[in-house]
């Protein structure tokens, strides 16, 4: 409100309303871009959402049939890993929460897996920092399929693992349970988003003054209260926004249970992709995606409210 | 050696072992990619090539990825210039909303394109429709490396061409242009890298050409042609990690310098 007042007053200043005007045409061009292909779709998304497909055709009418059968609740339970789901089509709501549970097992081992990798970067190398850096880089930016194809590789029936240890005499058939299931795409998320988060962390805690550890130092506090009192406070909201950038992502991940999950390892972004393909159910598919992109925003709200409460709570408390 | 340099040789070990694994099969003489090693080949390399359709998906992403980054970087510098050099109503959230194709996940921006595309404009998916989705998801990537470079430099620079009388277009291409140029080069490589190992988006935009991760990800289901696939991975790894250190480093050097003699 109060930008938007002081935005107001200096816009009739003619030198600032130029130079809005000029950001504003330069900005244009992405606009465009980001409008056409990211809010136009959404919104076509949204839209479709309401319709509903009967064989091969579509029909227009607006309907809310697609969510109601999302949450239509039914007489018999359906039982999944000890809960019971009494909905008339569990599978998205089963998919749901299964995808919600691998991807934060797989975001929790990521961020403790990066974190000391991360301290080491910031406190412990002193040369050759970038090609440190250089390393942690080029995986994130390299193929994506293949870093993941390449678990398949080393799991799979006739893999790494397998042949390795046959060939070292250790077994003598290969072990089944390495591949196609839930563990095995959480091993891959893992390994695939890993480099992601270090370098976050990594910025937020080369920024720590390095005199507030020299002081608590000298005052006599022990090094893993130096690190629990000022290092890993102040390096929390850099793990806090690295932990849900892998997060947000991989609950709708296609990718890795397809090529690593076999059928007990598939999340809520295989779905989508069948009801827009196989089953021929674009508007479901659509509703689908919608719910999972609500329950994932939710979620994240959730998280920050509760982080800002305690945030708030410890300092009320000194 | 202390523990925590341990830690950080075995964290190295788990990022880069299963990958190097696939490079180590692409050479092993032997048709199953399986331990024990039976001695080193180049015949895997070699017989990749005689397989026209992998041709045809190489040439097809090589043209998208050159187009989409060249159309990317056009579109990011402006708006990185904006976004540093301006003053406007709405810029945080516009900034905001520039960065969200990096948090929603790849299978909802790509369903949401598919849907628009077939179901409201009735366009028939091409290399087209890949490529403008593909403009999408570079355009964070562009523009925040852009920006980081041109938050870099000394605006005063500018200031001094302005006071000069240089007309903003000259102090643009005089000035701007090549204090931003490491920036400039490292946007485009990494808006290239990005558009060719992309597969989610062209997996579902795509007609009927392929571009080479989709075609890759058709061949994985094929055990029989595993080692030529893995050449041809090997390969793509190899020269993505190319362009990567060359953009890192131009990028490292760029937003260090103030001196635009120092490419």
């Amino acid at each position: 409100m109060s930008s938007a007042t002081t935005n107001g007053v200096a816009l009739r200043d003619p030198a600032r309303r130029r130079e809005a005007f000029a950001g504003f045409w330069l900005i244009t061009p992405a606009l465009v871009v980001m409008v056409s292909m990211l809010a136009l779709p959404m919104v076509a998304l949204v839209v479709l959402s309401f319709w509903t497909q009967d064989g091969f055709t579509l029909d227009t009418t607006f309907t809310l049939d697609n969510y109601r059968r999302l949450f239509a609740t039914s007489e018999r339970g359906v039982a999944w890993m000890g809960m019971t789901f009494y909905l008339e089509y569990p599978v998205p709501a089963i998919l749901m929460i299964k995808s919600l549970v691998m991807s934060l097992t797989a975001t929790v081992a990521v961020v403790l897996m990066a974190y000391p990798m991360a301290y080491f970067l910031a406190f412990r190398v002193k040369r050759n920092k970038a090609v440190w850096i250089i390393l942690l880089t080029i995986p994130f930016w390299t193929s994506y399929l293949l870093r993941v194809f390449s678990w398949k590789v080393v799991l799979g029936f006739n893999g790494a693992i397998n042949s390795g240890l046959i060939s070292l005499g250790i077994i003598d058939k290969p072990l089944e349970f390495l591949l196609y299931n839930p563990a095995a795409v959480m091993i891959t998320l893992s390994h695939a988003w890993v480099t992601f988060v270090v370098l976050p962390i990594y910025v937020s805690l080369e920024k720590i003054d390095r005199s507030m550890l020299e002081a608590a130092a000298d005052l006599g506090d022990s090094r893993w209260r130096r690190f629990r009192r000022i290092t890993l406070p102040l390096s929390m909201p850099g793990t806090i926004a690295a932990a849900l950038m892998v997060f947000i992502p991989t609950v709708g991940d296609y990718v890795t249970p397809q090529l690593v999950g076999g059928t007990g390892g598939t999340m809520i972004g295989s779905l989508v992709q069948q009801l827009f393909t196989k089953q021929n159910d674009a508007p479901m598919g659509a509703a689908v995606s919608l719910v999972m992109m609500l329950v994932i925003a939710l979620l994240v709200l959730l998280f920050l409210t509760l982080v800002g409460y305690w945030k708030m709570r410890a300092r009320r408390q000194g | 050696m202390r523990p925590l340099t341990i830690y950080a040789a075995l964290f190295m070990a788990f990022i880069y072992g299963p990958v190097l694994l696939l490079v180590v099969f692409s050479l092993n003489d032997n048709t199953f990619a399986t331990f024990p090693l039976k001695g080193f080949t180049l015949r895997h390399y070699v017989e990749m090539w005689s397989q026209a359709p992998m041709l045809a998906a190489l040439g097809n992403s090589l043209r998208i990825g050159l187009g989409v980054t060249l159309l990317t970087t056009a579109i990011a510098i402006p708006a990185a210039l904006a976004l540093t050099r301006f003053r406007f109503p709405g810029k945080p959230a516009i900034l905001g909303a520039m960065m969200l194709p990096l948090v929603i996940p790849s299978i909802v921006l790509a369903v949401s394109l598919l849907v628009i595309i077939l179901k409201f404009l009735n366009i028939p998916l091409s290399l087209w429709t890949v490529a403008a989705g593909h403009v999408l998801i570079c355009l964070p990537f562009c523009t925040s490396v852009l920006m980081s470079r041109m938050e870099g430099f000394d605006p005063s620079l500018e200031e001094a061409s302005r006071d000069l009388g240089s007309p903003p277009w000259q102090t643009f291409r005089r000035v701007t242009l090549p204090l931003a140029m490491p920036g400039v080069i490292s946007s485009l490589l990494l808006g290239f890298i990005i558009s060719f190992d992309e597969f989610v988006i062209a997996f579902f935009l795509t007609g009927t050409d392929n571009t080479l991760p989709v075609y890759l990800y058709s061949q994985l289901r094929f055990p029989n042609r595993l080692p030529a696939t893995l050449a041809l991975g090997s390969l793509i790894l190899v020269g993505s990690t190319l362009l990567v250190v060359i953009a890192e480093i131009l990028r490292r050097r760029g937003v260090q310098s103030n001196n635009p003699g120092d490419l």
